[in-house]
């Protein structure tokens, strides 16, 4: 067969969901030729589970991408059905916003962009083999068009091998009925990549008039709704109410007597499944006390029927399925319109890569996404942001960026990715990052505005909006240190109804932010010079003045972190020639080649007393 | 990690005529300067290197003892860092308190062969001698890992595990609730909190209390023998220690200067010290002796007050047993074998516990042993309840301690769950640092594990 030339670009993107898209608008917005390929061009930024953007965690990952000039956010705004700010109550580290959106809608916006996008050409397209070559690598379709790229981001999601389960039946294949990428495998086995199987599922989606919503509880949007993006200035309205379900007793009897028909229980799946995002029959087994278990049921759009069912994935045959699912309040005769299914993909062990997303052994060739072992739609676009920047900087011949624990959930996700590998697949939570108070979701533009705007993401005139945020930020806080409130008794009427102490004589208004009773919404009507501001500026400020301590604590703690981060590590060397090295830590060091001490003394097996040889070796050779 | 400054007895353990604590980093010079108050109140911060101060270490506002202050700064130093020396009167009791000062002044213990290992990354040492240092460093990470296996199924571990697993199931309902707010995972409230810090704390300040006895088992209390002149104190003395150490005559006044000995009574060590008499002196030398009798009752870690049944009590007893309210004592009632003279209901109101000897016929023996385990805690010390056995152990299980408080504090003031999350990660990481874990997803794993969280 003949093969033709098609092209030399910069950079190569395979794969066009949400990490492709990232990696590709970032690259070419940098100046890069780009060609961004995708097996379906109707699968663009599509959404094959949960009609929903952001979620705990999630959400801080999105509003990061939209400080770093990244599309996501505004994309979910502009096509988002409902927005709730979980958490609220829990404390400002872990408010996280998740929106619905119109998982059709978002498709199509996403495509439109990245054909609109300058620099970026889209291309429906299988990659079947992709060799290296002398100014990088080379790809061949399976229409036989070579392209000759000097960076290639693999962002291949759940397609790379994809493998269907619905009980007995099995069959090759990508989500939602889209072809698999068969042949890409082969190819990356050829390179000897680290490829493993991972395993994900996703619930049936149903018929909305199907479903009897009269005696089910409703959940509404937040009043007003809050946008992702620090740029979307009107976002509208809720246009949808979700509701809520509950498995039943009857429910977990129809699993139990069928759950020998489930491929993973029947040992028919070999790829590792995560413990956060188990399939309903899962948690059934494994949970076997509880009575009863929550279910959501969204809507997947405004042109559509179809429904979501948030906590029903399985694995499990399409007439098991039909059975338990119609044993739910609710969904007593529900008709199933796609049915739940479990997918089984390929994907890469992530320690092979640099914090920067690039193959160590594999100079130019980058991962994102599912691709790299994470879960979920925010997290492969947070990677491909970070992969498209780099494979761009990287062939403009500038320095590389690394995302840092201290400065971002990106960062720390990427990190958790590169130094201690994903045994399952990835998914973002609070948890994760030490650094909770810090790294909030209300200052992600104090975080890394700047950086987006250095690395060439950020507009002029979005860079100069944020600077006078940032003035007008300070100059509150100084208002608020040099505003003093007299002992009325309109203010103690208000101390004493939130059930804090009374005042006696005049008080900083910065100290009565300080105390935990109250904030800006109680003291309104005392605080009689307050500025018109734009409401995340008073977020900010109430947050940092209440958790000042707790973020001081915290910035300590980077400090030293940094300090060590500070301490750079050969990236070839053979750790077995280090004298008094443990075993384990030099096969570790070996495997993972940590780029500093600080993420050395992160991986599992490295001890204290290694670091400390580490050190010492370190002023040996300097 | 080497920019923590660090603390240690640098000379050897064990008996001495001065024991030197080494104070080294960043913060070297204020650490010392909030523990050494200079005679000449000149602050060592404010000091030249290559010079000494002499003055009084401080401890929570109490003396510990005399000691002179050397300061070296950075790089001329041993470390090539900011170095304090404070030496001080030997013996491991004092030394110890000395060096547990400058770690609650905010140093932390060195590791061993911590001092060279920054010496050598500050290039104070030459490249033959970092073999060393490594060897050492690979030595000690051998024998910790040694430790850290015996410790694995002792009582202490099995100890500070259980306070590790609730605050671990605390932390990890609370990021269950917080990351996964739309599954019906149960609200944490503030009383399931408190509970879990309250029971911590307890364990905590027990295991700390148990470091107190368990030190007295291994390094012994100081001990202070008092009482008037003639009362028969060395005689008591020599009766425990089985040798004669003081000069024993029935002239008043002999015994002129404090005078050590170590002794095991029953399960304890007793570090000796015989005084002169309190009573008030002309006598020049004397003087000297009265005056350091008084100063180091007043520091002691046990009193034993000795009376004489023979004769009533007088200005002088009366003194005594004032000066015996503030430290752990036991009334010695002497001389039973003569006729009782002595006001007892008077010493009882004063000393609850008291001992009848007769130093001459070796009466009373046992219930001295008895009395003196239990002021030490060994009586109630049951080595299955595990004890915490060196500073390091004792640090890391007073800061997890604070962490927990401030957990408590932060809620009962109305901070939000992720503040208070905060200060019990503090607390948990303390702990892992204790038993030697260092694994960071214990919290997640915990979620994962315990709650029911899906799509």
């Amino acid at each position: 067969m003949t093969t033709y030339f098609a092209g030399n670009y910069d950079v190569a993107v395979i794969g066009a969901g949400h990490a492709g898209i990232e990696a590709a608008l970032a690259s070419a917005r940098l100046g890069c030729k780009t060609a961004i390929f995708t097996i379906n061009m109707d699968a663009v930024g599509n959404c094959p589970c949960n009609p929903s953007i952001g979620g705990t965690a999630k959400g801080h990952l999105v509003r990061e991408i939209d400080a770093l000039g990244g599309e996501m956010g505004k994309t979910a705004d502009e096509c988002f059905l409902q927005s709730r700010m979980l958490n609220r109550g829990k404390g400002p580290a872990v408010h996280s916003l998740r929106a619905q959106i119109d998982r059709r809608k978002y498709s199509d916006t996403m495509k439109h962009k990245l054909e609109l996008q300058k620099n970026l050409e889209l291309r429906q397209a299988e990659i079947t083999e992709i060799q290296k070559s002398e100014h990088g690598y080379t790809l061949t379709t399976r229409m036989l068009a070579v392209y000759e790229c000097k960076a290639v981001i693999i962002a291949t999601g759940t397609y790379l091998g994809g493998r269907i389960f619905v009980g007995e039946v099995s069959y090759e294949s990508g989500p939602d009925g889209i072809f698999p990428a068969t042949e890409l495998g082969k190819s990356l086995k050829n390179l000897e990549l680290p490829l493993r199987r991972f395993k994900t599922g996703t619930p049936a989606r149903v018929l909305k008039s199907s479903i009897d919503f009269s005696e089910l509880e409703v959940q509404k949007g937040d009043e007003p709704p809050q946008p992702f993006s620090y740029e979307t200035e009107n976002l509208g309205e809720n246009k949808v109410d979700c509701h809520i379900s509950w498995t039943n007793e009857n429910t977990k009897q129809v699993i139990i007597e069928n759950i020998h028909r489930s491929p993973l229980y029947a040992g028919r799946i070999e790829g590792v499944g995560p413990r956060y995002c188990p399939s309903f029959e899962d948690k059934i087994m494994r949970f076997k006390d509880k009575p009863r278990h929550q279910l959501f049921i969204e809507p997947c759009g405004l042109g559509t029927e179809e429904m979501y069912l948030q906590g029903m994935s399985s694995s499990l045959p399409e007439e098991v399925q039909l059975k338990f699912y119609h044993t739910i309040k609710g969904l007593e005769h529900c008709v199933i319109m796609r049915p739940a299914y479990a997918i089984e993909y390929d994907c890469v062990d992530p320690l092979a890569m640099n914090a920067t997303l690039e193959f160590k052994d594999f100079p130019n060739l980058y991962g994102a996404g599912q691709f790299n072992g994470s879960s979920g739609y925010e997290e492969a676009a947070a990677q491909g942001l970070v992969a498209g920047i780099n494979a761009a900087l990287k062939v403009l011949g500038k320095e590389q960026v690394v995302f840092t624990r201290d400065n971002s959930y990106i960062g720390t996700l990427v990190d958790d990715l590169v130094t201690k590998g994903a045994s399952e697949p990835y998914r973002m939570m609070t948890s994760r990052s030490e650094y909770r108070l810090v790294l909030r979701q209300d200052n992600a533009d104090e975080r890394l505005t700047p950086l987006g705007y250095e690395i060439g993401l950020i507009s002029e005139e979005r860079y100069n909006k944020f600077l006078k945020k940032q003035e007008q930020k300070k100059t509150e806080i100084k208002r608020l240190k040099s505003t003093v409130i007299s002992p009325t008794e309109e203010v103690n009427n208000i101390l004493v109804s939130r059930e804090t102490s009374e005042i006696t004589t005049g008080v900083r208004l910065i100290d009565l932010l300080k105390r935990p009773q109250l904030g800006y919404e109680e003291l309104k009507t005392v605080d009689t010079n307050r500025p018109q501001l734009d409401p995340n500026i008073f977020e900010q400020v109430e947050i940092e003045i209440k958790y000042e301590g707790y973020i001081q604590k915290q910035l300590k703690q980077v400090e030293q972190m940094r300090k060590l981060e500070s301490k750079l590590l050969p990236k070839i060397f053979d750790y077995r020639e280090i004298k008094g090295l443990r075993l384990e830590a030099q096969e570790k060091l070996n495997k993972i080649k940590p780029l500093n001490i600080g993420q050395a003394s992160r991986i599992s097996g490295v001890s204290p007393a290694d670091i400390s040889v580490l050190l010492i070796w370190l002023a040996q050779n300097k | 990690m080497s920019e923590k400054t660090i603390a240690a007895i640098s000379t050897a353990q064990g008996e001495g005529g001065i024991g030197v604590i080494r104070i080294s980093g960043e913060n070297a010079l204020e650490i010392a300067d909030k523990i050494f108050k200079n005679i000449n109140n000149k602050k060592i911060t404010e000091m030249k290197g290559y010079t000494a101060a002499f003055g009084k270490i401080c401890h929570n506002c109490e003396e510990i003892d005399e000691a002179v202050a050397l300061v070296f700064r950075a790089p001329h130093s041993y470390t090539g860092e900011d170095v304090v020396e404070l030496s001080c009167h030997g013996g491991i009791y004092l030394t110890k308190q000395v060096l547990r000062a400058a770690l609650s002044a905010g140093a932390y213990p060195a590791q061993a062969g911590e001092f060279t290992k920054r010496a050598f990354l500050n290039g104070k040492i030459d490249l033959t001698e970092a073999e060393a240092v490594i060897d050492l460093i690979s030595a000690k990470s051998k024998s910790a890992a040694r430790a850290a296996l015996f410790v694995k199924d002792g009582a202490l571990r099995r100890k500070i595990d259980s306070v590790k697993n609730d605050l671990l199931s605390i932390t990890a309902h609370l990021s269950a609730w917080a990351d996964y707010p739309e599954e019906d995972i149960s609200e944490v409230t503030d009383d399931m909190i408190i509970d879990a810090c309250k029971s911590s704390i307890l364990t905590l300040e027990k295991l700390l209390s148990s470091y107190d006895s368990g030190q007295a088992v291994k390094q012994g209390i100081d001990t202070v023998i008092a009482g008037k002149p003639n009362v028969g104190k060395s005689t008591l003395m020599n009766l425990l220690s089985g040798c004669e150490k003081s000069i024993v005559t029935d002239i008043p006044g002999t015994t002129r200067d404090i005078v050590e000995d170590t002794v095991l009574v029953g399960d304890v060590i007793l570090r000796l010290s015989d005084t002169a008499g309190l009573r008030e002196t002309e006598d020049a030398v004397e003087k000297i002796g009265v005056d350091r009798a008084r100063k180091r009752l007043s520091q002691c870690g046990l009193l034993l007050a000795v009376f004489d049944n023979s004769r009533e009590l007088d200005g002088e007893d009366r003194v005594l047993l004032d000066s015996a309210k503030d430290v752990p004592s036991i009334a010695i009632i002497n001389k039973t074998d003569l006729e009782q003279r002595l006001d007892i209901s008077y010493i009882s109101n004063n000393i609850s516990k008291i001992v009848y000897i007769s130093a001459v016929n070796g009466e009373g023996h046992e219930e001295l042993v008895k009395a003196v385990e239990e002021i030490a805690g060994t009586a109630s010390l049951n080595p299955s309840e595990g004890i915490l056995s060196n500073e390091r152990q004792r640090l890391a299980v007073s800061n997890a301690l604070s962490s927990v408080e401030e957990a408590q504090n932060a809620l009962s003031l109305g901070m939000t769950f992720d503040a208070v999350t905060v200060s019990l990660e503090d607390a948990i990481s303390e702990l892992l640092e204790l038993t030697g874990e260092k694994t960071s997803d214990e919290v997640i794993d915990r979620v994962f594990h315990n709650f029911c969280v899906g799509k």
